[in-house]
């Protein structure tokens, strides 16, 4: 039933002539453009954009709309995205006039009532944490690891200190290097131990006085937690280096264990993930960072600082840090997703809070004792809230791959989990289901992978069957990348 | 409340299935030194209702875009957003998917983004755009390091003082550890000086970066940097107002190699500084040392037309260290607002609105520089914005007009890397398609009544 005319590319709907927003007259009077502007900077012409109708917009992107699955119409167990439930008084509330409308130039006596938010923001992260300074500036996750990168660089030169190496497991987000890399540091990648945790023989081999930073994810990308993290961040701090904790798993420990207890330095956090962002198609993010004290004065500025007013009330106020590295992006942060996790963090309080972790690990766990006798996890039978199943039995005795399974979960309404990664486990199939799914749903999961793989394995890698397109050529995409409408082509 | 599902009675089951007794015993793996004891300090929790009402007291104590004529420039601007915006971003089918990895089940998103990149194209000039970056001050970064892969000019990067100064300073943050030279060309004049460009430039530089209009409001001669910069072997970078465009040459037609901008004016609200949309559009050659994501076209597998996330070898997710940048998550949502924007006023709309904005701010001009005691800071074109000196620090015009319900600024002594000799007294103000001439008029008002008359008084 898809809507074929309507959802041709927009500018295959174009006629000329045709209009989809007026403007008023000018109220001012009118001068010539070439009495205002250098005549030779002038177009002759505005640039070739369609013209289409209001309603043929909304016809074109609300149809397009309903090409995609989402987490308001499917189970999304895309693994370390953390595709948790929306809910929608945080959209009604960001959009309030005096929340959604404030120019970031206001002087800070006009919007207390914001900066208040914000602040309360930074201080309820920075508990969750057990990391007491927070910046609430990078706009996403890899943002907020290339920004505590930036800061231990600069407590490092602060104390004469040139260390130049950043060391992360195998198993680790390829943000991870990617972000030391610009940071202009040097990368070490180590192997991870068969049980998918840090190898600390290794470890022990690669920490030296030229060490920085070991960044790990904990829970780690298996789903595991890192039980060693204590005895890591020792050895790390022994040698004079920081441990970096990238938050993507946050969602497993809310309340229950805190970076800063287990040894962590700095940690970004997701807001998009964990504080329920949402994702918006791929963004917007928020990453803010958690670091300890003693790297508060390098943050990003500014930051919100609480003084008391001459009234006797609190005043809230923007600074820079003394020694801040400077900015990392234009303006306070995402504040639009900043608010989103405020308000979520606000209606669950702590009870709620650590609630999440628990349910969140609880569905992950049932639905690995529903699926590991078909579908192996390699690194046992407990996870924290997201696991990480094998398709390599199933690839070498059928020939059924991990992109089989999860192209065919979407023929059942389901979106697949993530595939291939991490990729220290062999046709990996990531799975999180988040606490904010029913029973109903995860056995229903279950029981479509149940069926799956006693399917012929020729269908399956003709699957999905039931989707508009199946099955996109990536490597013709890549060989002559063709990356906008042109006229000429069509 | 925390969204959850299960009854006791079914979490019983379920803990039985797994073969625990309690949930307690899932977290066995976290050592028990390492557990967080007792409650964490945060608020108890709220409901809908109540938490709603307390946000709305917060509210009123913002004095907000409504209740505000909105004179602020500096990058952010209120212009007219169409409902159509709202209403489509707001479809759930949209912001609670995620980047379209499974192709088969984004292709809405999918879709939207080459639409994207090609109307940024259109927009601009130029050959190739991706899906997204953060917001402007990443943009020009991240186009600076990609001239450096290009020019494989690792040494020095150049950019104009009338480049907005929290760009540049995100630009600096960037290259310090990149072991990279960021010259600044003073622009006192409030625009640059060509000869000093041409003096300052060598063969290390590996971009020019400018921004047009500059932060002041004021037109760069674009052309003419293109050719300089060109001279030495380096790209231009130009960060533009989207906007302008339906007025002013598009850079992808005038020597522009890397084109970023601020998205912000295509249809995003001001929410305080962000989410907002770095735009970043290049010249062919240049697509497989681009940044971030990007959509192309294939086929699927009976042949049939669809779009697919394309050269994702440049990835971090791929590429790991080597990658062109650290970017993941993007700004997705706000790249589908900019294409409901831009397909809604096409391009008879865009041209109305530049020259709406362009009208209203040379009126806005004459009638505040013609009060006694005001005047222009600079003698340049330009376009929505520029800066007004007035006969006090601007710190106290700004207050005066909001007790009046206007907003102006920044004031440029904001901005800790000096602008230009003297700031304390001079202040941007903005004018978009939204300010009425009554609006003007008043604000004319308030800075003659408010303070010109009291500064005349005073020297009386």
């Amino acid at each position: 039933m898809r809507n074929q005319q309507a959802t041709k590319l927009i500018f295959d709907l174009s006629q000329p002539g045709r209009r989809g927003t007026q403007f008023p007259e000018s109220d001012v009077p009118v001068k010539p453009l070439a009495d205002l502007l250098p005549a030779d900077q002038l177009a002759d012409q505005p640039p070739p954009l369609p013209e289409v109708t209001e309603a043929d917009v909304v016809r074109h992107f609300v149809n397009l709309s309903q090409l995609n699955m989402s987490v308001d119409t499917h189970f999304y167990p895309l693994g370390s995205c953390t595709m948790k439930y929306n809910p929608k008084r945080h959209e009604r509330w960001a959009k309030l006039p005096g929340i959604g409308d404030l120019h970031p130039y206001l002087d800070e006596s006009r919007i207390q009532g914001m900066l208040a938010i914000l602040y309360e923001m930074q201080e309820m992260l920075g508990e969750i944490a057990g990391l007491p300074a927070v910046s609430l500036q990078p706009a996403a996750g890899a943002q907020g690891e290339l920004t505590a990168l930036l800061t231990a660089a600069a407590y490092f030169q602060d104390k004469g200190e040139d260390r130049k190496k950043v060391l992360f497991p195998a198993s680790a987000h390829g943000t991870n290097p990617a972000s030391a890399a610009i940071a202009g540091f040097e990368c070490v990648q180590l192997n991870s131990t068969v049980d998918g945790l840090v190898d600390m023989e290794e470890l022990k081999a690669n920490i030296d006085e030229n060490t920085a930073v070991f960044m790990i994810t904990n829970p780690n990308t298996v789903g595991l937690f890192e039980k060693e993290i204590a005895e890591i961040s020792r050895l790390m701090h022994e040698a004079g280096g920081l441990v970096y904790i990238d938050g993507a798993n946050m969602n497993a420990i809310l309340g229950i264990t805190r970076p800063g207890d287990f040894g962590g330095d700095m940690m970004h956090y997701n807001v998009h993930k964990t504080f329920t962002g949402p994702h918006g198609g791929g963004g917007p993010g928020s990453g803010p960072i958690a670091v300890r004290d003693f790297l508060e004065p390098y943050l990003p500025g500014p930051v919100l600082t609480k003084l008391e007013g001459d009234d006797g009330e609190p005043f809230y106020s923007l600074r820079d840090p003394e020694k801040s590295i400077g900015r990392v992006r234009s303006f306070f942060g995402n504040v639009g997703i900043l608010l989103r996790g405020y308000f979520y963090l606000r209606t669950l309080g702590p009870d709620g809070v650590r609630e999440i972790s628990e349910i969140a690990v609880l569905n992950a766990n049932y639905l690995l004792a529903k699926l590991k006798d078909i579908l192996p996890v390699p690194n046992g039978d407990r996870c924290m809230h997201e696991f990480v199943a094998s398709a390599k039995i199933l690839q070498k005795e059928k020939g059924i791959s991990a992109m089989d399974v999860g192209k065919r979960l979407l023929d059942f309404g389901f979106h697949a989990p993530t595939v291939y990664f991490p990729l220290v486990v062999a046709e990996a199939l990531m799975i999180e289901p988040t606490e904010t799914e029913s029973r109903a749903t995860l056995d229903a999961f279950a029981d479509a992978i149940r069926q799956i793989v006693d399917e012929e394995p020729e269908f399956l890698h003709q699957a999905p069957h039931s989707t508009m397109h199946s099955r996109p050529d990536d490597v013709a995409a890549a060989r002559k990348p063709v990356l906008k409408w042109s006229a000429q082509a069509q | 409340m925390s969204y959850t599902f299960t009854t006791p009675e079914q979490q019983q089951e379920m803990l039985q299935e797994i073969g625990v007794n309690s949930i307690e015993e899932l977290f066995a793996s976290i050592p028990q030194e390492l557990r967080f004891r007792g409650d964490l300090n945060l608020k108890p929790a709220k409901c809908e209702l109540e938490l709603e009402q307390e946000i709305a007291s917060r509210a009123k104590q913002n004095q907000a875009g409504s209740g505000l004529t909105c004179f602020l420039g500096g990058g952010v601007y209120d212009h007219f957003i169409p409902s159509v915006v709202d209403e489509i971003s707001s479809r759930g089918e949209f912001y609670t998917a995620y980047t379209p990895y499974q192709a088969e089940a984004s292709q809405g998103s999918l879709q939207v983004f080459f639409e994207y990149q090609t109307l940024i194209c259109q927009l601009t000039g130029m050959d190739v755009s991706n899906a997204s970056l953060y917001e402007g001050g990443t943009a020009i970064t991240e186009a600076a390091l990609m001239a450096m892969r290009i020019t494989r000019r690792t040494n020095k990067v150049a950019v104009l003082q009338s480049v907005h100064p929290e760009y540049r300073e995100v630009l600096k943050t960037y290259l310090k550890l990149q072991g990279a030279e960021l010259v600044v060309i003073d622009t006192p004049e409030g625009t640059v000086n060509l000869d000093e460009v041409i003096a300052t430039l060598d063969e290390e530089t590996a971009a020019l970066v400018i921004q047009n209009p500059n932060f002041y409001g004021n037109l760069e001669q674009v052309a003419e940097l293109a050719d300089a910069a060109h001279d030495k072997g380096a790209l231009l970078i130009c960060s533009v107002d989207p906007l302008s465009l339906g007025v002013l040459k598009r850079p992808g037609d005038i020597g522009v190699d890397i084109v970023t901008a601020e998205g912000q004016p295509l249809g995003i609200p001001m929410q305080y500084g962000g989410p907002f949309l770095g735009i970043l559009a290049c010249r062919q050659e240049y697509m497989r040392k681009m940044p971030g994501r990007v959509i192309g076209t294939t086929s699927d597998r009976l042949g049939a037309p669809c779009f697919v996330l394309n050269l994702q070898a440049r990835e971090q997710h791929i590429r790991r260290d080597k990658a062109t940048s650290n970017i993941c998550t993007n700004q997705g949502l706000l790249a589908i607002r900019a294409t409901i924007y831009m397909t809604l006023i096409g391009p008879q709309g865009l041209r109305e609105v530049g020259e709406l904005c362009c009208q209203k701010a040379h009126y806005a001009a004459e009638t505040l520089s013609g009060i006694d005691g005001y005047e222009l800071a600079f003698d340049r074109p330009f376009f929505k914005e520029f800066v007004l000196r007035c006969p006090v620090p601007a710190e106290e015009v700004i207050a005066r007009a909001a007790e009046s319900g206007l907003g102006l600024g920044p004031k440029l002594s904001l901005f800790a890397d000096g602008l230009a000799a003297d700031t304390e007294n001079l202040l941007l103000v903005a004018v978009t398609e939204k300010r009425t001439r009554e609006e003007i008029d008043s604000l004319a008002e308030v800075l003659a009544n408010g303070i010109s008359e009291r500064i005349l008084a005073q020297h009386a």
